[in-house]
C-alpha cells in the first residue's frame, strides 16, 4: 500500500475511534468521571438500530431518533445507578460499577440478539469510491471523520461561547460554588452522561454498516477509543477526535510497514510512550487543584 | 399401658417395612434384569444446541437421528435400539467437559459424538482417552483432536481435518488457477495458527513459496492494509482462515481495493450469513465443504435426503437442509459406531474401540467407506473427499466435486 492510501485508511478507521472516544470526554469534562463500558453504550446503539432500521424496517427518519433516545435513557440510567451513587459517597467505585454495567448490557445483548453476526446495510456502504490506486472507500468512511471534527467543534463551541457550557464546566471545577451560584450540578452531570451515551449510538450507527453488528462488537472498540481518550487528554474534545485519527494512522502503517502480527503490539505500545512524554495526552492540559 | 402396647406394634411395623422394602427391591431387580434385553445403547451427543452454532448442533442432531432411526427400523444393533442422549455445551470447553463427563459416567453412553468447536473437542479428548470411551467427532478440525500424542487414542473423525483441508486447498488453487505465488490471510487465533502452520508444510511439500503470511483480528474492520501488502508482494491468489465475520471483513476490503483475486478458504464462511455479511461478492469465496444435497445424489443420499422430508416440516429441498456437512457428518459417524459396535459384539467400550479398527464397508453419505479407521489413522475422510463450493444468494452450492 504506498503512502496516500494508507493515510486515507488509517484517517477513516482512526475517526471511529475518536467518535466513540468523544463520550468519554463529555462526562469527564463535566463531572471527572467516564462510563468505561462506552463500547457497551455502541453495541446497545447498534442493536437497537439493527431492529429499528433493519429488522422491522422503519424509515431513518423516526428509527435514528429513536436509538438516540434508547441510548439517552441509558444513559440516564448508567448515571444514576452506576455513577452517582458512589461520588455521593466520595468513593472510587463508580469505575468498577460501570464496568459491570457494561458485562451486564453485553450478555443482555447477547440474550436479545443472539451470537450471529448480522449485517447492517446501507446506501453509503455499497459502491467505493477509487481516491487513488488501491485507495478505495466507502462514502461512510468519508462522512464519519466529518461528523467525528463538527461534533468535536460543536462541543468545543458549547463548552466555552454558551451560559450552559459554562455552567457545566463549572459543575467540575467545584461542584459546591456552582450549586451555590445556581446550577442545578445533579442536572448538568445526567445532562453529560445522555450525552456521552448519544454519540456511542451515533458512533454505533455510522460504524455497523461497514462492520457487522454483534453482540460483542463494541468490546474492542471501547478499548481503543479509550485509549484515544487518553492520549488525547480527556479534557478536550479536539483532543480526543484528533487522537483517535493518530491511533488509526499507527495501525495501519504498522500493518501496512512490519506487518500485522505487529499491529496490537505496535499500536497499544506507541500509546505508552506519548502518554510518558506528554502526561496529560497531546492537547490535555496538567489540572490545578486549589486547596 | 400405652407403653407396653406400643412397643410390640412399634416392632411389628419395622418387620412390615423391612418386608415391603425387600419385595420392593427383589421387584426392582426383576423389572431391570428383565427389561435389560431391550434396553437400548446409549450414544452421546455433545454439541452447542444454544447460541451462534445452534443451527449446526441441531443439523448433527438431525443427522445422527435419522441414521438411528435407519438402525432401529433394521432391529438395532445387537438386538438392541439406539438412543441418542443430547447435551448443550454452549460452545464452551468447560461445559463441553462436564457433559462429556456427565453422558459418560452417568447416562454409561457406550460411545460420545461431540466437538463443534476444536477448542471443546481439545477439553473432552484427555477426559475420553483416560475413561476409555469411544470419542467420534463430526465437525472440528484440529489436527490435534485425532493426532493427540495418547498411547491409548479413542478418538476418531469423520469430518475434514485442518492439515488435510491445506493440502486440500493448495491442491485446487494450483489445479484450477494455476496459483504459484498465493498469499495467506489467516485469523489470529489458535485455528488460524494451526492453518499457518498446515497451509506452510503443504506449501514447502509442493516447493512453493507464499507471497505472505498476514494475520487479522475476529474484530477488525478494516483489512486493506494487511491485504494491500499480500498484493505488493505479488500474490496471486489468497488462502484465507476465519469464521464467518471475519471472512466478510476480507471481502468487503478487497471490494474497497478493487482487487479480485481467486479465494480459496477453509469451511469458515459456511457458518452463518455469509452473503447477508459480505454483500454480492461473498460467492466469489470458494470453500471446502465434505457433502452438498445438491446435484446427482447417490442412493444412500436420495434415502437420507427423503428421510429428513418426512421427519421434519421445514425441509423442502436440499437448501433447506443448513449446514449439510453437520447432517451427512453425523449421519456417517453413527452408522460407524453402528459397524464398530456390531464387530466388538458387545457392549463394552474397548471392544467398541477395537470393533472402529475392523469395520470393513460401511455404506455411507459421504463415501463408501472401506476399512476407514487403522491404530494409524483415525480419520475416516481424506483430502480426496472434500468438495469445493460458494454461496449463491443463501445457499450453499458446489462448483466442483473432489
Amino acid at each position: 500500500m504506498s503512502f496516500l492510501p494508507a493515510i486515507i485508511t488509517g484517517l477513516a478507521l482512526g475517526s471511529m475511534y475518536g467518535l466513540l472516544a468523544l463520550g468519554f470526554h463529555v462526562t469527564y469534562a463535566v463531572s471527572g468521571t467516564v462510563n468505561f463500558s462506552q463500547g457497551s453504550s455502541m453495541t446497545l446503539g447498534a442493536v437497537a438500530g439493527y431492529f429499528f432500521l433493519v429488522l422491522w424496517g422503519w424509515p431513518g427518519l423516526i428509527g435514528i431518533p429513536m436509538v438516540l433516545v434508547i441510548c439517552a435513557i441509558y444513559g440516564l440510567i448508567i448515571e444514576r445507578y452506576a455513577v452517582r451513587p458512589f461520588v455521593q459517597r466520595g468513593s472510587d467505585n463508580w469505575l468498577m460499577a460501570t464496568v459491570a454495567v457494561g458485562i451486564i448490557v453485553d450478555n443482555l445483548m447477547l440474550f436479545v440478539f443472539g451470537k450471529e453476526p448480522r449485517g447492517f446495510p446501507s446506501i453509503l456502504a455499497v459502491t467505493p469510491i477509487q481516491i487513488a490506486k488501491d485507495a478505495g472507500v466507502y462514502p461512510l468512511q468519508l462522512l464519519i471523520p466529518v461528523v467525528g471534527l463538527v461534533l468535536a467543534m460543536l462541543l468545543h463551541l458549547f463548552t466555552r461561547r454558551t451560559r450552559h457550557g459554562v455552567a457545566m464546566l463549572a459543575v467540575v471545577q467545584n461542584p459546591n460554588a456552582a450549586r451555590l451560584m445556581g446550577i442545578d450540578v445533579g442536572r448538568a452531570i445526567a445532562a453529560s452522561y445522555a450525552a456521552s451515551a448519544v454519540l456511542a449510538g451515533i458512533a454505533a450507527l455510522l460504524i455497523a454498516p461497514l462492520f457487522n453488528v454483534s453482540s460483542d462488537m463494541g468490546t474492542l472498540f471501547g478499548i481503543k477509543a479509550f485509549a484515544a481518550a487518553i492520549i488525547g487528554g480527556l479534557g478536550s474534545a479536539w483532543g480526543v477526535m484528533l487522537a483517535g485519527l493518530c491511533l488509526g494512522l499507527i495501525e495501519v502503517f504498522a500493518t501496512n510497514y512490519l506487518g500485522s502480527v505487529y499491529t496490537q503490539i505496535i499500536t497499544f505500545a506507541s500509546v505508552i510512550v506519548i502518554l510518558v512524554v506528554m502526561p496529560h495526552g497531546l492537547l490535555g492540559r496538567a489540572g490545578v487543584k486549589k486547596v | 399401658m400405652n407403653f407396653s402396647c406400643s412397643s410390640p406394634s412399634l416392632l411389628h411395623r419395622r418387620g412390615f417395612v423391612k418386608s415391603i422394602a425387600g419385595t420392593a427391591l427383589a421387584a426392582a431387580l426383576l423389572v431391570t434384569s428383565g427389561a435389560f434385553a431391550a434396553d437400548p445403547i446409549k450414544i452421546g451427543l455433545v454439541t452447542a444446541l444454544s447460541g451462534q452454532s445452534a443451527r449446526a448442533g441441531e443439523a448433527l442432531t438431525r443427522g445422527a437421528t435419522i441414521a438411528i432411526e435407519e438402525i432401529n427400523a433394521k432391529g438395532g444393533v445387537l438386538g438392541r435400539p439406539l438412543e441418542l442422549v443430547r447435551r448443550d455445551d454452549e460452545s464452551n470447553p468447560a461445559k463441553g467437559l462436564l457433559a462429556a463427563r456427565e453422558l459418560i459416567q452417568r447416562e454409561k453412553v457406550a460411545a460420545l459424538i461431540g466437538g463443534l468447536d476444536t477448542p471443546v473437542a481439545m477439553a473432552i479428548v484427555p477426559f475420553v482417552n483416560n475413561a476409555k470411551v469411544p470419542f467420534v467427532d463430526p465437525w472440528a478440525a484440529g489436527t490435534n483432536i485425532t493426532h493427540n500424542g495418547a498411547a491409548d487414542n479413542y478418538v476418531f473423525r469423520v469430518s475434514a481435518m485442518d492439515q488435510d483441508v491445506d493440502k486440500a486447498i493448495l491442491q485446487y488453487a494450483v489445479k484450477k488457477y494455476g496459483t504459484k505465488k498465493p498469499g495467506l490471510i489467516l485469523v489470529n487465533n489458535p485455528w488460524g495458527e494451526s492453518n499457518e502452520h498446515g497451509l506452510k508444510a503443504a506449501l514447502k511439500a509442493a516447493n512453493i513459496e507464499p507471497a505472505g503470511v498476514e494475520k487479522f483480528q475476529d474484530n477488525d474492520v478494516d483489512v486493506v492494509p494487511q491485504l494491500s501488502r499480500l498484493k505488493a508482494a505479488g500474490a496471486d491468489a489468497l488462502f484465507l482462515v476465519g469464521n464467518v465475520g471475519p471472512s466478510s471483513q476480507v471481502v468487503k476490503s478487497l471490494d474497497r481495493m478493487g482487487w479480485a483475486p481467486p479465494i480459496v478458504s477453509h469451511w469458515g464462511p459456511a457458518g452463518g450469513r455469509f452473503t447477508e455479511l459480505a454483500g454480492p461478492n461473498a460467492k466469489n469465496v470458494i470453500f471446502v465443504q465434505t457433502y452438498s444435497f445438491f446435484g446427482d445424489l447417490s442412493p444412500v443420499g436420495k434415502k437420507v435426503m427423503a428421510a429428513l422430508q418426512a421427519k421434519y416440516s421445514d425441509i423442502k429441498g436440499p437448501a433447506d437442509i443448513t449446514p449439510a456437512v453437520g447432517v451427512a457428518n453425523a449421519y456417517d459417524t453413527v452408522l460407524l459406531i453402528a459397524a464398530a459396535i456390531q464387530k466388538a459384539g458387545k457392549v463394552d467400550p474397548t471392544a467398541i474401540r477395537d470393533g472402529f479398527y475392523a469395520v470393513d464397508q460401511v455404506d455411507g453419505l459421504i463415501k463408501t467407506y472401506n476399512k476407514p479407521f487403522t491404530k494409524e489413522r483415525h480419520d475416516a475422510l481424506t483430502e480426496n473427499d472434500y468438495i469445493w463450493t460458494r454461496f449463491e444468494d443463501n445457499h450453499i452450492m458446489p462448483v466442483a466435486s473432489k
